[in-house]
């Protein structure tokens, strides 16, 4: 039962393990680079669940065919990916703004490591 | 009159490009244009208010004139309409504010600064008008992305916080956007009023439940609701006064809105307090993050620092009011939100008009300060008292509504922790007031030879354009404190009509 529910629904199995892959990265590694290369796997991992979401068997692109006619069930739901789309230009931005913050910090404390940026902001060189 | 939900937004998207061209030329131009678009806008804001209060009704636009449910739709109801007006006027007066303070505080960065500030009301703005759930995700991250590149101008450790900030930002914007997705796939639809109307037949439905989960954890995080607010204090703290001054108050409060938006309008009624226990969550956490929040506060030597931690404190009524989940308690959440977007601003404001005059931001060297800037620290003075809920300020007001909402619950405990924080507020805002209040040459520190007490502070009061909007808060807070039945009546008690009350 439990194994059927695995191999039934291993795409989603494997998002849960990206989201978690992300989280962990982003909250315990010391780099702040690294952090972002979590944050993106997150993010990633939700564009995915999307995408998975919509996708049917034995269906196509959103484009009119003759010979399909208009049966809803053989085009995908174009929603869902327009949705990951955006969801794709937010997440650009986001990682955008982060490298630029990135380089502030590293201007400024001339290192990306959690643990010196914070002895260094202590000791307030 | 049925275009302006959709030209609150675009008018500021708008007037943040043509700031930034204009601000490149001159930066008295890119000032222009910032505070005339907010202007504009805040009278937009006003006419929409008028419209829904006399007519009772929404008004919806559809955009690119895709009837919902297909296309997104905008709407103006007595709850967005509330906090558009909230939001557009706090936005004015903070532009009107900004060019002095942060010439002083981040000199060079201001022609960036305009933009980012009128970015960040577009999207907040958006968040609160829109009618669609995937919407409301893309102004949160519009908000959110203006708001990193703002916050993290200032002090040396201001970038820092800002990413952190952004870290956790992107997490709660991930969880809200899969609560989204799971929401789409379980019902088919993204559109409020649709899913309003679709989901009562799905309350079994364990996708519909995570969902809920996921996008009040997900807003959860933005608003800082306690025990999710540890990146809030630094990012305060660093920021320069202005900025702090406009996300402070609103910012946070929007992320609340959107919980008690999807609570009335999406879910159905009874889904949050019955099905998943997800207000009586809230409430619990916002419980301790009202004590953690004033016990910290008390705690601060720097000025930034303890309006910080009161910030999760106060961000945390409104949480109370949605845990109260009865009309009367989530009037008080509501009312709080106007009342502490007033209130933070001012005492950002003043923060700032204190830096700019004396370089001071800590409590202690504060000393004197009614003397020599008594305009300043009378409207502080109101602020102040508002904090701690004196009548007829417009503190008193939404904590009299929560305490009524807590007897009509019957909860004794949330009763206490709403007196109990009072009395704590009161803690470290009359300290504050005995500080600036002292005379500074009858010190005994001083007599010791104490340099570093003995600040004097000839410098007297901040510039127009600075004292000017402090000013005009302060008199918000009053005539808000006295209009408060007014509002509530015109707007508030509409606004949770859903809770049936």
């Amino acid at each position: 039962m439990t194994f059927e529910l695995i191999t039934g629904r291993y795409p989603y199995v494997l998002i849960a393990l990206l989201l978690a892959v992300g989280l962990y990265g982003l909250i315990t590694k010391r780099n702040l680079l690294k952090k972002v290369v979590g944050m993106t796997i997150f993010q990633t991992a939700i564009y995915l669940f999307f995408i998975q979401g919509a996708t049917k068997t034995d269906a196509t692109i959103p484009v009119l065919l003759p010979e399909l006619g208009t049966a809803p069930e053989r085009y995908i739901n174009p929603l869902p990916q327009v949705i990951v789309l955006t969801a794709i230009v937010v997440g650009v931005a986001t990682t955008g703004v982060a490298l630029s913050l990135l380089l502030q910090i590293q201007r400024r404390f001339g290192s990306l490591d959690e643990a010196e940026i914070l002895r260094k902001m202590k000791a307030g060189e | 009159m049925s275009q302006i939900p959709i030209l609150i937004p675009t008018t500021l998207l708008l007037t943040a490009l043509v700031s930034l061209l204009a601000g490149l030329r001159s930066r008295k131009a890119g000032y222009g244009v910032a505070v005339a678009g907010a202007g504009i806008v805040f009278a937009l804001a006003l006419v929409g208010v008028r419209f829904v209060i006399t007519s009772g009704e929404a008004i919806r636009y559809a955009a690119g004139s895709w009837a919902p449910p297909i296309g997104i739709e905008l709407v103006l109801d007595h709850l967005s309409a509330y906090l558009a007006v909230l939001i557009t006027f706090i936005g004015l007066l903070v532009l009107v504010y900004t060019p002095r303070s942060l010439r002083f505080e981040a000199p060079g960065k201001e022609v960036f600064a305009y933009p980012a500030m009128v970015l960040l009301l577009a999207g907040l703005t958006g968040m609160v008008l829109t009618g669609d759930v995937f919407n409301l995700y893309v102004f949160l991250e519009i908000s959110a992305l203006a708001a990193y590149a703002l916050l993290a101008i200032g002090e040396r450790g201001a970038p820092i916080a800002a990413f952190r900030y952004l870290l956790m930002g992107a997490v709660g914007g991930g969880f809200y956007l899969l609560g989204v997705g799971m929401l789409y796939f379980a019902a088919g639809t993204l559109n409020m009023a649709d899913l309003h109307a679709r989901l009562p037949e799905l309350v079994e439905s364990r996708a519909v439940i995570s969902a809920a989960v996921l996008m009040v954890t997900g807003l959860g995080l933005k608003m800082a609701l306690f025990p999710l607010h540890f990146w809030l204090p630094d990012v305060y703290a660093n920021a320069p006064s202005s900025v702090a001054g406009l996300i402070a108050p609103i910012m946070t409060k929007v992320s609340a809105y959107a919980i008690i938006r999807i609570f009335l309008d999406v879910f159905p009624p009874g889904f949050f307090t019955e099905s998943v226990p997800l207000t009586a969550t809230v409430g619990w956490f916002s419980a301790g993050g009202i004590i953690f929040g004033s016990v910290m506060a008390i705690a601060q030597q720097d000025y930034r620092r303890m309006l910080a931690y009161s910030s999760v404190g106060q961000v945390a009524y409104v949480g109370l009011g949605i845990g109260l989940a009865n009309p009367i308690g989530l009037i008080g959440g509501l009312l709080h939100i106007l009342n502490h977007a007033l209130m933070k601003c001012l005492l950002f404001l003043v923060g700032g008009a204190v830096r700019l005059r004396t370089g001071v931001v800590q409590i202690p060297d504060m000393k004197g300060l009614g003397r020599s800037m008594p305009w300043t620290m009378g409207a502080f003075t109101v602020g102040a008292l508002a904090m701690v809920g004196i009548p007829p300020a417009a503190g008193f007001f939404s904590k009299w509504y929560l305490l009524l909402g807590t007897i009509e619950a019957g909860n004794w405990w949330w009763f206490g922790i709403v007196v109990l924080s009072s009395l704590l507020s009161a803690v470290y805002f009359f300290r504050v007031l005995e500080i600036i209040y002292r005379d500074p040459t009858s010190d005994p520190a001083e007599a010791d030879g104490n340099p570093a007490a003995a600040v004097v502070h000839p410098e007297g009061e901040p510039p127009p354009t600075m004292l000017g909007p402090i000013l005009v808060l302060a008199v918000a807070i009053l005539v808000a404190g006295v209009l408060n039945v007014l509002i509530v009546n015109a707007l508030l008690e509409r606004a949770v009509a859903p809770l049936g009350g």
